[in-house]
């Protein structure tokens, strides 16, 4: 079975926002909620980068780890999804993950935030595929109808990848190859315990 | 903005709280058409839209289980990229959009506005009834009452004031057949006052590119950037105005290790990928150019042979460029001699190379001759008219180029024939109305051959005392159909050009920021809102940027009272008494014309730009066949039955009938090519001779051409000369004979007024090009400047270099005065630069287009970006006592005017300049005008526009306003 990753190609990215945008367009996202977001570091100067950032679908997950509900849990496909409905609101896993990507509804400084909301690779929930239900707490599951995270597939200069860890990492390899190493592939160290072999 | 491109954090408490306010108080629409299953319109309190918290359950328009899904294909309406929109369409609502992978523009990709696109047919903040000011007060009227009373006051104006003082203001965001109608009804109302964006976008590309070589347009295309080795951004932001067009860029860039060179006053998200990046001031671009070809002609790393055969004056460009040395370019624009002539070097000998701009070129009183110095670039060095090379001018709007193309512009009726009685009886021909009838309808004969007012000025044509308008009356009415206010300079004059209407009528998707700006003003009544569908809720063609065709298909049905612009134009010409001709040869379905005849129209009128063989049957195959273009060349395989050997979206000029089955021309100029394969050399536009010199090429055609050298466009007397008119048939000759009758002789009719095609047809039977074979021109000898030179803009912070410089002279120009040299004196005088010692320039933002206002009313983009701002230099800020994301005023040149932006205080721009993005608008002088716009259709995002710091300046060929330089100051 296909392990599924993340890869974004940090000399291709131009911060354009379409990875965000059709994101919310897919799972219809509320107003605050990025499930998806584009960093820049250096911005304005020269070395200036961007990359898109999501939940990296870690092996060995640290939001699982902290989890104190044990809400998360990870497919056959290699994409870490929770429970909303175990889900307390707790917080503990936004401090754990790298990458900023748990999100929740409430910004009160008291009480619960609310269910935690993350990307989840286009994969839905523990609910049955394609169901009312799924879509009504985590959004659309494409990958249940053979289709890739929108937010990749529509990447302005294909700069975002999905799929398949050995296919895209394939891809990145050629583009290397081709072109130098350039800013890297930003977090995949972190996520995936391992560099892109070039 | 601001903490978003810091920490990449949106604002998440400010806008929650209103957009939560505001939503629950309307109609969720979605959830309304997905629960009763129908496209159609009306009012129900369903389910509410609660933001902040997880509320899937309520909105949502996701694909339903077991619902069939309809795949239906239009274009972005964003950019002029032509991004293929693929929707799934269920029960008539449009409830997900796929990746457009066959695309051969986009193969899938989008930015943030084309994978948002959905949102803006389902934004509640969108113009759902027929609106007008009564009292002051916004009141929902009837189709009809609002038609009726539109119509009766333009008559009224009409009696009193005559033609010309209604001003018909269009869009580039119509289809080819809108504009078309628009463009045909200003015709047949009797005025040249029509225009549209283009003016303030590209009219300078178009007037300066088509007067170097014949058409005013890209000559390549985004794809065959690819090929490139060197190119050079000069005045564009293509990461930002393009995106998608940066997929092509970068991949080219990184197959070929190409040199990409960003010259710009701001360090962009483009020139972060940059392999060269030089920082140069506003407004200088011609020296830049003219100290790149110093060390080309220094080097002698011209090509000679290319300039030999195809270019006419390149001696006196020579003699123009030795004036701009190294250390003088260094003093106008501050980049430095070495890195001028390492950047020389490259363009010159890392070939094919191509220059590519946008508006950071166009949007100078010098415009015009900026882009002619662009060119002039390409044809020193032989980069044009081969892959990889060229001008690559990256349009704006999704149909700028098709609404230039058809001529809704104050120069021209469709297609460039011009003004002239000639241009005016070919229209009549087509449109089978007598000229004499066309004649009656204007104020003379005079004015129906003089180019109207450029919308850049309406206000000045309100404003101004009547004896400095050359025509019967000044401006009374403003009928505008999808343009914003705010894109156009000046505001705090446009503000008292919108009290001295006696009508004004707004048709788009949203109210704009006329609205908010004529309750401001102070209007009362006599101002309508009529709302408009976008292109996702109609059919029609559009050009891309590359001058290629592609067919949208409807989406889905308005779900509100909004009329398509066919509609709307149609019900307006039949108020007006106007129908019968304008729908002559048009069909009419209940009240909407049918687009595809009016393209067929087009085709049978539009031959000096060959928009004669796409017809809608073409167009909609491509579509049909996306897949089978190639990536770089565009071009479909021989082979193919339906599609075979046509470029992709067939790239105008596409010559002949549609069954001459001319594949379209995907490469301006490139005369390695058969005619029929999209070969043309430059075109014999200007003479065949000037001074003793000939003006045709010499020992340069087009492959299989049978005349070998320079040859005149084809005109009867020409065909029979050679002995060609024997090919024509019966038929051909026949209509030939009786348009000849019209003009006084056969030899007169040519390629361009030929109604049967058949001068056209013989011409490239015998591989020869219909526009002739010529000489591309370096010295434009119609022009203020027949060779470019640097000229400061009006307000400059260099008055030292004013007196050697200086701007144009004052003159009259487009009915009014243009009297930019007085303007630039006062400001020398009295120290204008002292009082306002930064740069103020202005450019785009991903996530918004235009004035903005639909972009700001789509929830998924304004939450990107929600404040305006003004970027400033981090020393400018720090001897000011500015922080980051502080609220400052920024303060302008004229009319006192200022603006409360947020500063985001960041190296990107210079020391000495400052930069605001142009889509915002909803605010004036630190007012919030969020109360004037219709209940419930006022943007999520508001605030101050750029434009009302912007000063006085126009370009004199074209009329185009300067938004790229003036001086401002900021205040904490």
């Amino acid at each position: 079975m296909a392990r599924m990753k993340f890869l974004c190609d940090a000399e291709r990215c131009i911060e354009c926002n379409a990875c965000v945008t059709a994101c919310k367009n897919e799972h219809d996202v509320p107003w605050g909620i990025n499930r998806r977001r584009v960093v820049t570091i250096n911005d304005g100067k020269p070395g200036e980068r961007s990359v898109s950032m999501a939940c990296m679908h870690c092996t060995d997950a640290p939001c699982a780890a902290v989890c104190p509900v044990n809400c998360f849990f990870t497919t056959a496909d290699g994409v870490v999804l929770h429970s909303k409905d175990l889900c307390i609101g707790c917080g503990y896993c936004f401090y754990a993950c790298p990458f900023g990507a748990p999100q929740y509804p409430r910004t009160s400084n008291f009480g619960s935030r609310g269910k935690m909301d993350k990307c989840t690779f286009c994969a839905g929930g523990p609910e049955p595929d394609s169901s009312e239900a799924e879509y009504r707490k985590y959004g659309a599951n494409r990958l249940a109808e053979g289709k890739l995270p929108l937010c990749a597939e529509m990447c302005s200069t294909k700069s975002l990848l999905a799929g398949d860890g050995e296919i895209i990492a394939e891809i990145y390899k050629e583009r290397v190859t081709q072109r130098g190493y350039g800013s890297g592939a930003w977090g995949w160290q972190t996520a995936y315990r391992e560099p892109v072999q070039v | 903005m601001l903490t978003k491109r810091k920490s990449g954090q949106t604002n998440r408490t400010k806008l929650q709280g209103m957009m939560g306010a505001v939503a629950s108080a309307h109609l969720d629409r979605r959830t309304f058409l997905r629960r009763s299953g129908l496209a159609a319109g009306g009012l129900a309190a369903f389910g509410s839209f609660q933001l902040g918290t997880i509320r899937k359950a309520s909105a949502i328009s996701h694909p339903e289980p077991g619902v069939p899904i309809e795949l239906r294909k239009s274009v972005c309406t964003h950019c002029s990229v032509g991004c293929t929109v693929t929707a799934e369409v269920q029960n008539g609502v449009w409830t997900g959009q796929e990746p457009s992978w066959d695309s051969p523009f986009n193969r899938g990709s989008h930015c943030a506005k084309g994978a948002s696109v959905r949102e803006l047919v389902h934004s509640d903040r969108r113009l759902k009834y027929p609106m007008k000011l009564v009292g002051g007060q916004w009141e929902r009227v009837s189709w009809e009452d609002a038609i009726n009373g539109i119509g009766d006051k333009l008559m009224e104006i009409r009696q009193k004031s005559g033609p010309e003082s209604v001003y018909w203001m269009g869009s580039a965001k119509f289809s080819n057949e809108g504009t078309y109608l628009f463009r045909k009804l200003a015709a047949l109302w009797g005025t040249n006052n029509q225009d549209h964006q283009a003016r303030i976008c590209h009219s300078t590309t178009v007037a300066g590119v088509a007067n170097t070589w014949g058409y005013g347009a890209m000559t390549n295309s985004f794809n065959d950037i690819r090929n490139a080795k060197t190119l050079i951004i000069l005045g564009g932001n293509p990461a930002e105005a393009h995106p998608v067009a940066m997929q092509h860029l970068l991949e080219g860039k990184e197959l070929n290790n190409s040199n990409f060179i960003v010259m710009d006053p701001r360090f962009t998200r483009t020139a972060a990928h940059a392999t060269e990046f030089a920082r140069i001031r506003s407004g200088t671009d011609i020296a830049i150019i003219w100290g790149l070809l110093w060390h080309i002609f220094e080097n002698g790393w011209e090509d000679k042979e290319f300039i030999a055969q195809r270019v006419y004056g390149m001696d006196e460009i020579r003699k123009e460029v030795a004036k701009y040395p190294p250390d003088e370019v260094e003093r106008i624009s501050g980049v430095p001699g070495e890195q001028m002539k390492r950047i020389a070097q490259m363009f010159a000998t890392q070939k094919p190379a191509t220059i590519i701009w946008c508006m950071g070129q166009t949007h100078h009183t010098v415009g015009t001759a900026n882009v002619r110095a662009s060119c002039i670039l390409c044809l020193a060095t032989g980069n044009v008219g081969k892959p990889g090379t060229g001008a690559n001018i990256f349009r704006g709007h999704d149909n700028v180029q098709g609404a230039t193309d058809i001529g809704l512009d104050v120069v021209t009726l469709p297609f460039y024939y011009g003004l002239t009685e000639g241009a005016w009886k070919h229209w009549s021909r087509v449109w089978e109305i007598p000229y004499d009838d066309l004649l009656a309808q204007f104020d003379s004969k005079e004015l129906m051959e003089a180019p109207g007012i450029p919308l850049t000025r309406w206000f000045d044509a309100v404003l101004l005392p009547k004896d400095d308008i050359a025509q019967r009356n000044s401006l009374r009415a403003m009928f505008v159909q999808g343009h914003a206010s705010n894109s156009i300079t000046r505001i705090p004059e446009s503000v008292k050009g919108l009290a001295g209407l006696e009508l004004l009528v707004v048709a788009d998707p949203h109210p704009t920021t006329w609205a908010s700006l004529a309750v401001k003003a102070g209007r009362k009544e006599d101002t309508y809102l009529l709302p408009v569908c976008t292109q996702f809720e109609t059919s029609g063609s559009r050009v891309a940027s590359n001058r290629a065709l592609q067919w949208g298909e409807q989406i889905v049905k308005p779900s509100f009272e909004q009329k398509d612009d066919y509609q709307v134009l149609y019900l307006l010409s039949k108020k007006l008494g106007l129908a019968d001709w304008m729908f002559k040869n048009i069909a009419v379905e209940g009240d909407r014309p049918v687009p595809e005849d009016v393209l067929r129209e087009m085709n049978r009128g539009g031959w000096s730009t060959g928009y004669c063989g796409q017809s809608p049957e073409r167009l909609k195959a491509h579509m049909r066949n996306q897949h089978k273009f190639d990536l770089v060349t565009l071009r479909a395989p021989k082979d193919d039955p339906e599609v075979g050997g046509d470029y992709y979206g067939l790239p105008w000029p596409c010559w002949g009938k549609p069954e001459l089955r001319h594949p379209g021309t995907a490469n301006l100029y490139s005369t390695g090519l058969h005619v029929m394969d999209g070969g043309s050399p430059f075109r014999a536009r200007f003479g065949v001779e000037r001074n003793g010199e000939t003006l045709l090429a010499e020992g340069s055609y087009t492959v299989g051409s049978e005349l070998t050298d320079g040859y005149p466009e084809f005109t009867m007397a020409v065909l029979k000369k050679l002995g060609w008119d024997k090919d024509l048939t019966a038929e051909e000759l026949g209509i030939i004979q009786t348009i000849g009758n019209d003009m006084g002789s056969i030899d007169k009719v040519s390629w361009s007024t030929d109604l049967s095609g058949g001068v056209q047809r013989v011409a490239l039977k015998h591989g020869c090009h219909p526009y002739g074979n010529g000489k591309a021109r370096a010295v434009a000898w119609n022009l203020p400047d027949p060779v470019p030179v640097h000229r400061e803009p009006i307000y400059t912070p260099r008055v030292d270099l004013v007196e050697k410089y200086p701007t144009y002279p004052d003159a009259k120009q487009f009915r009014l005065p243009n009297i930019g040299f007085t303007v630039q004196k006062a400001a020398v005088d009295k120290g204008i630069a002292k009082s306002f010692p930064l740069i103020l320039t202005s450019g785009r933002l991903v996530e918004f287009e235009g004035g903005g206002e639909e972009t700001r009313s789509n929830r998924w983009l304004a939450e990107l970006q929600q404040d305006m701002f003004v970027e400033i230099n981090p020393a400018d800020a720090s001897e000011r006592g500015i922080t980051d994301g502080a609220w400052v005023w920024v303060s302008g040149a004229e009319n006192n005017s200022k603006a409360r932006v947020k500063a985001l205080v960041t190296e990107r721009v210079g020391k000495g300049v400052a930069f605001m993005p142009f889509h915002f608008g909803g605010w004036l002088h630190g007012e919030d005008l969020r109360a004037n716009y219709p209940k419930g259709a006022d943007p999520y995002v508001l605030g101050e526009s750029a434009n009302s710091i912007t000063t006085y300046g126009y370009d004199p060929v074209t009329g185009m306003q300067e938004p790229k330089v003036t001086l401002c100051q900021i205040t904490a």
